[in-house]
């Protein structure tokens, strides 16, 4: 009985997400079915590169407040340089043939470039995350919105875009019945990878040090600053991932995307374990909070409660997914 | 004799911290108007009796009596309103406020208007100015920040705070620690002062010589018990000295297996701290397969010493040379490229990664050691490292990945000295290697070093226990605020020697 009870405990997030998904099924079996649990893999495999990105932050002791304007920076970027070149109003008409690749890489680069800013602000003057990624948000969205306000057409959505850079996000690969979207594969190899980086590289073990005990790590000879900033940085890049494969599955972009997808993120990742105070947290927290929150979202529409109670359960239930888990590191001593 | 004749009694006090006793059926007497010394060396117990006093920490046995009434005070407001108030040696002011507002602080005089209370800021400045020019104390503006004060001026607002609170007792723990010469005789004066008005003046310092031109009474605590109770007119500075050290060794250290080669493996010259009141002018050699030790008491920079060596706090003059070439070290990489290890003085701080296992705790020096150019890490071999490195330290330990936080404190230790033995060092610097540890944790701690300095490294060790520093160590380097008094030979280092130059300002 003591090792049911313990087995529930260290699993209790994932337990929650297996009763909701459990639980609503049966309410609405309509849920399970259809290819609906198909779109919420889709939905989330933007939102989880976002909280991939933070939760390394988050074991730091960190905060990343500018992660939705920066994959909304990325996806205008993409977008601008994915357009189809018998597109009408092109944000750049006279570009030539581009692959997809441009947009791509583009995309990355500015989420890189932001991420990189953030680090050297945080490391190096010593700005508290939370004031120095709230002043790079405002940046980003500015630059996100200078970027889109074009003459002739002024700020204008950004659309007609290319069917290849598309393809990514509603195309699958494999064939019949073992055709997996793109977007899920993209997300789940990044996922393996971030957890590689956490799991099994010397900046893994840093970060975790420079969580628990930034003067413990100090002592031992751990570049504090230097592993922030590249925590940062691969923070960046994972939002500028995100950027594209946003754009990409709307098959458009404006300066507003992405707006408070970080507090979806962090949420996310704290329901799903990663420590609000540094020092704890996986890749496996990020997924299993992520998929938690996407459930909640499409369940409740399925349910078919309004939109304004959605808000008050979701409230809900990231306080007590979080009151759960803490109690794995509450223990009485 | 009648009560009345001690303003505070403190009889048979007993308190212990996880069965052990801090402080074991220690009475303390002072009268009215004297100035009554306690002295012992760190850990005899002061600070703990003092605490008990002011509430911080409940008795286990004995009783306070203050002004001919039993008291217990359940926290320092208490202890203050009754009459009894404390400067403390780490003054605890909020920097960034100003001398004005420390002052008053948690007793602003308020004024109202109508309903509306606001506080007083003339009353607060005049009454503030009062007492310090009533105590000769000219040069203070009480609107500077604390934090733009040097230390002894803070010491001195603190006095003046004791003085506004008409206390009957004063506690002064190592009031002169930041003053000059100068302010030195200022205090005596101000303390005389206190004497003539019927204050009594509790004393803790290290600096006998003060305690003997000041005080009338020196009550010597060691190892949580009174050893005795004299007029000061009866004492010197080595009975004093002697009181404070005398014990007898048991059979608490292993042999030591070798002796220091010739071989100079670490040469420091003439270093300076960039902070005025830390580490000056401090030069000396350490050999392959020697043990050096350093003493001294709280506050001699020992810490900040050995810290500087390592990267973690910086030299404005002097030179290190390892191996015969000078050794450039800004920080804790670079001191690890030239094989040096530092295990700190508290584990908690800065030694420990609580929310991490034991493997991860061992293997956090060496990460760069056991992985490849990617960072990505062999874990095989890490693993086997780290694992191989506790065991030799016999650390008990069901796993590696237990939770460093459920081993007890000695075994902790054992794993942050484990962390820096895998990194394979030449210098290893132990700050206080056995504080908080039980006795045979130590006795095995002791064998690791003597094992060590055999197989060739060479090995720093700061420690406030006599007789650890004495019985381990080939040489011993005393400091004394921030100075060195001496280098102690193993066969000249006595602990009445020891506590002499760490006593003796150079």
């Amino acid at each position: 009985m003591a090792a049911v009870r313990q087995l529930i405990t260290k699993n209790a997030i994932a337990l929650v997400l297996l009763v909701l998904v459990l639980v609503i099924g049966v309410i609405r079996p309509s849920f399970l079915g259809g290819g609906n649990l198909l779109d919420i893999l889709r939905v989330s495999s933007v939102r989880l590169l976002i909280a991939l990105g933070v939760t390394g932050i988050l074991i730091t002791g960190g905060t990343d407040l500018s992660a939705g304007r920066t994959v909304g920076l990325a996806c205008v970027i993409a977008a601008s340089l994915a357009q189809r070149p018998d597109y009408a109003s092109k944000i750049f008409p006279n570009l030539p043939q581009l692959s997809i690749i441009i947009p791509i890489l583009a995309a990355m680069a500015a989420g890189c470039l932001v991420g990189f800013m953030n680090g050297l602000i945080v490391a190096f003057l010593n700005v508290p995350a939370f004031i120095a990624t709230l002043g790079t948000m405002i940046i980003v969205y500015g630059a996100a919105s200078l970027y889109v306000d074009h003459p002739p057409l002024g700020a204008a959505p950004i659309g007609g875009l290319k069917d290849s850079f598309t393809n990514l996000g509603s195309g699958t690969i494999g064939f019949g019945h073992f055709s997996i979207p793109i977007i899920i594969v993209i997300a789940f190899g990044a996922f393996l990878i971030y957890s590689f980086l956490l799991n099994r590289t010397t900046l893994g073990k840093n970060i975790y040090a420079i969580g628990g005990n930034a003067n413990a790590a100090t002592v031992s000879g751990v570049n504090v600053r230097k592993n922030l900033v590249i925590i940062y940085t691969i923070a960046g890049v994972l939002y500028g991932l995100a950027g594209v494969l946003l754009s990409a599955r709307t098959g458009g972009a404006t300066n507003e995307y992405a707006s408070g997808y970080e507090l979806d993120a962090i949420a996310a990742a704290v329901i799903g374990g990663v420590s609000i105070t540094g020092g704890v947290g996986t890749a496996t927290n990020a997924v299993i909070g992520v998929l938690i929150f996407e459930v909640l979202n499409n369940g409740l529409v399925v349910l078919g409660v309004s939109a304004y109670w959605q808000l008050v359960i979701k409230g809900v239930i990231i306080v007590s997914a979080v009151a759960l888990d803490i109690r794995k590191y509450t223990r009485k001593r | 004799m009648s009560s009345s004749e001690y303003v505070l009694e403190m009889s048979n006090i007993s308190k212990a911290f996880s069965g052990v006793k801090a402080l074991d059926g220690v009475s303390l007497k002072v009268r009215p108007g004297t100035v009554h010394a306690l002295v012992g060396e760190n850990g005899a117990g002061k600070s703990t009796l003092m605490k008990c006093l002011f509430g911080l920490y409940s008795l286990d046995e004995g009783e306070i009596t203050f002004d001919g009434q039993r008291v217990a005070f359940a926290n320092t407001k208490e202890a203050i309103e009754a009459g009894i108030s404390m400067i403390q040696q780490e003054p605890s002011a909020v920097p960034q406020r100003s001398v004005l507002e420390n002052f008053w602080l948690g007793r602003f005089p308020i004024k109202s208007y109508g309903p509306v209370k606001v506080v007083d800021e003339k009353k607060m400045y005049a009454d503030c100015k009062a007492v310090l020019d009533d105590l000769d104390i000219r040069d203070m503006d009480p609107y500077a920040k604390i934090a733009q004060l040097s230390a002894s001026k803070v010491q001195l607002v603190q006095i003046a705070e004791a003085v506004s609170y008409h206390s009957k007792v004063i506690i002064m723990d190592e009031p002169t620690s930041s003053l000059t010469e100068d302010e030195v005789q200022r205090l005596f004066g101000i303390i005389r002062r206190f004497k003539r008005e019927g204050v009594a003046i509790i004393y803790i310092s290290h600096r006998i010589d003060e305690i003997l031109a000041i005080s009338d009474e020196v009550t010597i605590l060691r190892d949580g018990k009174v050893v005795g109770s004299y007029p000061a007119s009866e004492l010197t500075n080595e009975k004093i000295i002697s009181q404070m050290v005398g014990r007898t060794l048991k059979n608490q250290f292993p042999p030591r297996l070798n002796a220091p080669s010739d071989k100079v493996v670490l040469m420091v010259d003439h270093v300076t701290s960039i902070v005025e009141r830390s580490f000056r002018d401090v030069s000396f050699e350490v050999h392959k397969g020697e043990i050096f030790g350093i003493g001294g008491l709280v506050g001699a920079q020992r810490s900040e010493l050995v810290e500087a060596l390592f990267g973690l706090r910086q030299i404005a003059s002097g030179s290190v040379s390892i191996n015969g070439k000078k050794a450039v070290i800004t920080n804790p990489r670079d001191a690890k490229s030239y094989r040096m290890a530092l295990v700190t003085e508290e584990r908690r701080a800065t030694g420990i990664f609580p929310l991490l296992s034991i493997l991860d705790n061992t293997m956090m020096a060496s990460l760069q050691r056991y992985s490849n150019k990617l960072g990505v890490l062999d874990r095989k071999r890490g693993e086997a490292a780290a694992t191989a490195g506790v065991e030799a330290l016999r650390v008990k330990t069901p796993s590696m990945l237990t939770h460093i936080q459920d081993l007890s404190g000695g075994n902790q230790q054992k794993v942050i000295l484990a962390r820096w033995l895998v990194t394979d060092p030449e210098i290893l610097i132990l700050d206080e290697p056995t504080r908080g540890i039980d006795v045979g944790a130590k006795f095995e701690i002791y064998t690791i070093m003597a094992d060590l300095a055999k197989s060739g490294k060479a090995i720093i060790m700061i420690s406030s226990e006599l007789p650890e520093l004495i019985a381990m160590s080939d040489r011993v380097m005393v400091m004394c605020e921030g100075k060195v008094t001496n280098i102690l030979d193993r066969a000249e280092a006595t602990e009445e020697r020891v506590m002499t130059y760490a006593t003796m300002l150079a």
